[in-house]
């Protein structure tokens, strides 16, 4: 009978006997005592705050700014608000970032490859490299970069002159900046046609390749794709791109695009340091695939660069990745030493002088730590993703 | 270094979340405590704050902490300097990790009311200029459009200069480093046309130049920069110290005192002005929660504004700098202390 059942059970434990609900009891404890901290900080902060006299709040934002800056990739002057100081400053660090990341992938592999490479000089040059930058502080070698760089270049009255178009001087690399037409549009649509041919193609190559084994000259084939369409485009559009030359006028050149030498000095001390780091973690993940994986590609009549490009490679990958993403976060993070040599990057424009004129101390630095958590955070989710990608996959 | 500034920003944030409120005089009471006055000054400029290779601090606003030291303690010695760029000052003023700043900061508006700031006077009164090499043909700062133009972070002088061009029509391109030195640096290396700081400023810079003949400074003053020492909001004891620290070196010089003849005045002055300064007669120091000789303490081992200019910046200095607006209000200049009575 269900009722006699009923009666024989055991009766309930006590919530305390219960190791369920138990956990669950001690967890929201321990949560709600983290909140009662959080909240305790906050007010303490605001309370103290208003005591001695500084003002809080994010209102500081909207106010007008009212100094100069020397790099903006979004238009900016004095009569723009504190909030979008900001932005420039975001923008100039994500610049440094993006750029350091890539030339230092591209240096760190190169010297990294060098490094196991059979020509005895080849190999110690790329040893010496990696021993050298990586032992001398980063911040030496952006005020190196940058003071042992300015005294060599001219003055701008004096510039070196490459065909009245590029000029170089102590102000920085003058280049004629593209001024666009509507037209270019076209150009444009070209060239997004001519990539994704080359994706089928590429495909098609492959697949042709597995079932007949003959293999395709993509690249040469590819190259070409990509440079004729754009090219008939422009040219068929009445070649719509006009360039500003930059001109001396008074003291400086004029229109045009500059490089300042602050950007170079701090994006090349970036590269070079985290590159000899990379080159470390390119050699130890080369060395990790087992060397009869090399010995079993040559049997297969591969020769030594199609070997290191379809064998070796692919299988160091596993290894590097991971580690690379925390060499990305290191530069992004030592991008922040900018100020030393004048280059407007988050921390020199926002939590520098801006920090100074508002005095808004406890809400920028919050702001900058968060810009740069979620700048980290993002580049570990995309490595994270590619690295998944390119695990290897169990069948 | 700038990562100093975010240290010390942190150390703000830290301090607003954790510390309770404080009493008045308590800067004064942990001051004696620990037997010094800690006091925040430049990394280096001469004429104002500079340390020799013996670790030996000179200049105007380092005599203005050791007056204040010689206030408290009877002894100029007993202070300790904190080296701070611009844009790390007030954050160490603030979270308490000095008890006063002199480092040639101007008194604005902003920074006395919204900083939890208060200025206790003003030691020497300044006004930005423009620093030009000669080989520019340069003669004026209106002729200035499209220069570059190299300046300290986090002061006045980024708001001036901005000012200044926008006034005018005129372009420019602002270079901004953290430390004089890295200014100075890249000015020699012709990264800009100008150099841009207080007038005062720029006769230090310019001696520090491997050939200081090579630039002028313009004629054009274009802002007024009082610089003065600097106390936390909410200690008026403290900052009551500080003030009358300078007033008294101000009336020191009104009167005649130096730190040569102020023992012959103790034992022979009748003038009543004299004898009270020196603490036999009036209040003396009881208000202040200091010892009687007080002022007398600050002549004696600090000396008079007159003794401490000249030493630092004026006719027995490298910088040269006449007295100007700074002289007394009696000399045709704008100092001018409240009476010590």
């Amino acid at each position: 009978m269900p009722m006699d059942n009923q009666d024989q059970m055991p009766s309930r434990p006590p919530l305390w006997n219960d190791p369920d609900k138990r956990a669950l009891i001690f967890q929201v404890i321990v949560l709600a005592a983290v909140f009662a901290f959080f909240a305790y900080i906050f007010s303490n902060t605001l309370h103290n705050l208003e005591k001695r006299g500084i003002s809080t709040g994010f209102d500081f934002l909207n106010n007008e700014a009212g100094f100069g800056i020397l790099m903006s990739l979004i238009p900016y002057d004095e009569t723009y608000t504190f909030g979008r100081t900001f932005l420039v400053g975001l923008l100039n660090t994500l610049l440094v970032s993006f750029l350091g990341i890539i030339l230092a992938t591209i240096l760190g592999f190169i010297i990294g490859v060098a490094r196991l490479s059979n020509n005895w000089l080849i190999a110690k040059i790329a040893t010496v490299y990696i021993e050298t930058f990586r032992n001398i502080p980063l911040l030496l070698q952006i005020l190196f970069w940058y003071f042992a760089m300015l005294p060599l270049l001219p003055h701008p009255r004096q510039s070196v002159n490459f065909s009245d178009a590029f000029f170089l001087n102590s102000r920085g690399l003058y280049l004629p900046a593209p001024v666009f037409e509507s037209a270019f549009l076209w150009v444009l649509i070209a060239l997004f046609v001519a990539i994704i041919a080359v994706v089928f193609l590429v495909r098609w190559a492959h697949k042709r390749q597995a079932a007949t084994g003959q293999p395709f000259h993509t690249f040469w084939v590819s190259l070409a794709i990509l440079v004729t369409l754009p090219a008939v485009a422009y040219v068929v559009t009445g070649m719509p791109l006009n360039w500003n030359l930059p001109e001396l006028k008074g003291f400086n050149f004029r229109g045009g695009m500059t490089i300042i030498p602050e950007l170079a000095a701090l994006l090349l001390a970036l590269s070079i340091y985290t590159a000899a780091f990379i080159a470390e973690i390119v050699r130890s993940g080369i060395q990790a695939v087992s060397h009869g994986q090399t010995e079993a590609a040559y049997a297969l009549g591969l020769r030594p660069a199609k070997t290191l490009q379809l064998v070796i490679i692919p299988q160091a990958m596993r290894v590097i990745i991971p580690q690379l993403t925390s060499q990305y976060l290191n530069l992004t993070k030592n991008s922040s030493l900018a100020a030393a040599v004048g280059y407007p990057d988050l921390v020199a424009v926002f939590a520098g002088t801006t920090l100074n004129q508002t005095g808004q101390a406890v809400e920028i630095i919050f702001m900058t730590m968060m810009v740069y958590l979620t700048i980290s955070l993002l580049i570990s989710l995309f490595m994270n993703w590619y690295n998944n990608k390119m695990a290897l996959v169990e069948r | 270094m700038n990562h100093k500034a975010v240290i010390s920003a942190t150390a703000l944030a830290a301090a607003m979340t954790f510390s309770t409120a404080s009493h008045a005089g308590a800067t004064l009471d942990a001051v004696k405590e620990k037997g010094h006055v800690q006091c925040g000054v430049t990394t280096g400029l001469a004429g104002f704050s500079q340390s020799n290779d013996k670790g030996v601090w000179t200049g105007i606003d380092v005599d203005m902490c050791r007056a204040v030291a010689a206030a408290v303690f009877g002894d100029a010695g007993k202070v300790k300097f904190t080296p701070l760029t611009a844009k790390e000052r007030f954050t160490a003023l603030q979270s308490g990790e000095i008890d006063m700043l002199s480092r040639n900061t101007t008194w604005t508006l902003t920074r006395d009311s919204n900083l939890g700031l208060n200025f206790a006077g003003v030691n020497y009164y300044d006004g930005q200029g423009f620093l030009v090499s000669k080989d520019l043909g340069v003669k004026s700062a209106t002729e200035l459009d499209g220069a570059a133009i190299c300046i300290q972070a986090g002061t006045t002088t980024e708001l001036n200069l901005a000012d200044y061009f926008r006034s005018k029509g005129m372009k420019y391109t602002p270079i901004t480093f953290d430390r004089s030195e890295e200014t100075i640096k890249a000015f020699e290396a012709g990264r800009c046309d100008v150099l841009t700081s207080d007038q005062s400023q720029l006769y230090a810079l310019r001696i520090q130049l491997a050939k200081p003949e090579s630039a002028i400074v313009l004629p054009e003053v274009v802002s007024k920069e009082p610089l003065g020492p600097v106390v936390r909001n909410g200690d008026e004891d403290w900052f009551k110290i500080v003030r009358w620290s300078l007033s008294a070196m101000l009336n020191a010089e009104e009167l005649g005192i130096s730190s040569a003849n102020i023992d012959d005045l103790k034992e022979s002055s009748t003038n009543p002005n004299v004898r009270r300064l020196i603490g036999l007669e009036g209040i003396k120091g009881q208000g202040l929660g200091l010892p009687d000789d007080w002022a007398y303490s600050i002549v004696k081992q600090v000396g008079n504004y007159s003794e401490v200019f000249e030493r630092n910046v004026g006719k027995g200095s490298a910088l040269g700098i006449s007295r100007g607006l700074n002289a007394l209000w009696a000399d045709g200049g704008i100092q001018y202390a409240p009476p010590i009575r």
